[in-house]
């Protein structure tokens, strides 16, 4: 609260305070570039990727990195460079859908909880600790097995599961929000509800909904290598680099270039994505002391 | 106290029955019924197998006798291995499962508590960097791509250790343990870290240090109460997650365990395998949020009088 005070009589906005912060911090900066580089590459694999992904050398068979091949080709002389690249297409979409699914549903129930209050937040939030205790990643799998292994249905599973921690932050913010003076001040003012929500409600709630989502895409891909690697998540002929780490277990002893080149993608996505998400955090969170 | 646990095991009744009666009608809306899926089978052999597991009763009548058999701890007959019922396999399973997590829990609380602490005492120095580094990195790597590359590295390259098994050769159960719980307790590190620095630069550890005490007396006694309440609480959905890992990790290294029977149950499309199994796996994980719940608050006087409503 005092802190909010303090940002009104310095006149930057928070975003702005937050850029500066987050600019100073070079592992988020890391962080940040080598997420936008990986989305670029996803996005332009089909033009940039050196070979087919089909495309097979069966005479080349397994070969280590060389000139021709960066990181080498698998069992069918296929490049590895470009299975890691269409295969991090993949883990980038699952991460990404299951996240704005999660998000869209986290959101929604926890502002209608938070403002509509009373019995109807208590209603919604038994229901939220109630699915806390479900043991989710048990549930997917049975969701797989199931319903088949449909990539759709993995959106919205690791989505479904997602959301609880999202719908608890958002209902915590507004709740707190609501009780604020700026806002019963804004309210003796005689703002309307919907210019409040605009003006006040939705601006201080961002900021924790940013950083949350920036740290739910790495679990997000997490879950879903996690799924692939147990063979019940993406199937072939597509891949993503849970798939491939599987594979590259088959044959670590031989070929050991087939597990560790996809085990560093998957890894240094995670390891930048939660860099950017603790970057933001410390940016973003108003609570965080200003130094 | 008292009343408290027995309040969470009574919310446990309706969420268990949520559970249940959800993986019931999931299993049993699957398209193609457990034996559709083999090579042509005659009719009538298909009509005795349905009568025999009583798939031609009613849904309604089929899920009452289910609730009835649960309530007397009976998961029913496996349609994967004939003759041999659900409870069976997860009485050979579960000992191994256990020892496995317990010996994981282990390494996460011993390893993530003392570098947490150990980070703590100098923040943004050399000791707070170097473990914290560690930590991220034990977060950033999943268990199926640590498990191999430990393998590759200790048990292919330096023949150190076993690539698989569990309790065939000595020296079989290290790999497997350090593999599971190398995230937990980097995880573990990273919040008793940050509670650390919070507790450190709390009022009563002034005091503590103005009354002239000796630091590690303060930071073992005073601080490390405080400073372990998000860990405590941490442990119940930490239980959850290493059940979920010894999916994995029991794949990875050919351990008999409750984790593997799931993973191999869940291929086969083996119904009543996967429906008592989850039961099983809802019931622990519930019992062991509740303990947690507990723990933290016998920890934390603060929740012990309030309502308990503040949860973070």
């Amino acid at each position: 609260m005092s802190t909010a005070l303090a940002t009104a009589e310095k006149g930057s906005s928070l975003w702005a305070d937050a850029w500066i912060k987050l600019s100073r911090n070079h592992l988020a900066l890391f962080g940040l570039a080598v997420v936008l580089t990986l989305c670029l590459v996803s996005l332009l694999t089909p033009w940039i990727a050196p070979y087919g992904y089909e495309q097979q050398n069966l005479m080349l068979g397994a070969s280590p990195p060389s000139a021709e091949h960066w990181l080498g080709t698998d069992v069918f002389g296929r490049d590895m460079l470009t299975r890691i690249m269409y295969g991090g297409r993949v883990s980038l979409l699952v991460g990404f859908i299951a996240t704005a699914v999660a998000l869209l549903i986290g959101v929604l129930w926890g502002a209608v909880a938070g403002f509509v209050g009373g019995r109807v937040d208590t209603v919604m939030m038994r229901m939220v600790d109630i699915l806390y205790a479900l043991p989710f990643m048990i549930f997917i799998v049975l969701l797989m097995v199931v319903f088949g292994r449909n990539i759709f249905l993995l959106f919205f599973a690791i989505g479904a599961v997602e959301w609880l921690t999202m719908a608890r932050i958002v209902r915590g913010q507004v709740m707190s929000l609501r009780r604020q003076e700026f806002v019963e001040a804004a309210h003796s003012l005689g703002l309307s509800q919907w210019a409040i929500i605009r003006r006040h409600i939705i601006p201080n709630t961002l900021g924790p909904v940013i950083v949350y989502t920036t740290l739910t895409i790495p679990s997000v891909m997490l879950l879903e290598a996690f799924l692939s690697f147990l063979g019940l998540g993406i199937q072939p002929p597509q891949s993503s680099w849970g798939l491939l780490i599987n594979y590259g277990v088959e044959t670590m002893e031989e070929y050991p270039w087939l597990l560790i080149f996809p085990g560093i993608a998957l890894s240094l996505t995670l390891f930048a994505l939660n860099f950017l998400g603790d970057g933001l955090r410390d940016a973003l969170d108003p609570r965080a002391s200003k130094d | 106290m008292l009343r408290f646990a027995a309040g969470r095991l009574l919310q446990a009744i309706p969420v268990l029955l949520v559970v249940i009666t959800a993986t019931f009608l999931l299993v049993h809306s699957a398209p193609g019924g457990p034996f559709s899926a083999e090579k042509a089978v005659p009719a009538e052999v298909i009509k005795a197998l349905e009568a025999q597991y009583q798939l031609d009763q009613p849904l309604w009548k089929q899920y009452v006798s289910y609730l009835g058999d649960i309530v007397n701890g009976n998961f029913g007959p496996s349609f994967k291995y004939p003759g041999r019922s659900v409870n069976e396999l997860i009485a050979a399973g579960l000992p191994i499962t256990a020892e496995l997590g317990l010996y994981a829990m282990l390494i996460a609380v011993l390893i993530g508590i003392s570098a947490g602490v150990f980070a703590s005492l100098r923040p943004n120095t050399l000791q707070d960097y170097v473990p914290m580094s560690a930590a991220m990195l034990g977060i950033c790597m999943p268990s199926f791509l640590l498990g191999p590359l430990l393998v590759l590295i200790f048990g292919i390259y330096l023949e150190w250790l076993p690539v698989s098994g569990w309790g065939d050769i000595p020296g079989d159960k290290i790999l497997p343990s350090i593999t599971l719980g190398a995230a937990y307790a980097a995880y573990i590190a990273r919040l008793s870290r940050g509670q650390m620095l919070e507790v450190l630069s709390q009022d009563y550890i002034r005091t503590a240090r103005a009354k002239g005490l000796p630091e590690p007396l303060i930071v073992v006694k005073h601080a490390l109460r405080g400073g372990l309440i998000p860990v405590v609480a941490f442990l119940g959905p930490a239980f959850a997650g290493l059940l979920g890992g010894s999916f994995v990790v029991e794949t990875i290294f050919q351990i008999p365990g409750l984790g593997r029977f799931y993973v191999q149950a869940a291929f086969n499309r083996d119904y009543t395998m996967i429906l008592g199994m989850t039961i099983f796996f809802a019931s622990l994980i519930i019992l062991f949020n509740l303990l947690s719940d507990m723990l933290a608050i016998w920890l934390n006087p603060k929740l012990r009088h309030g309502s308990g409503a503040a949860k973070p």
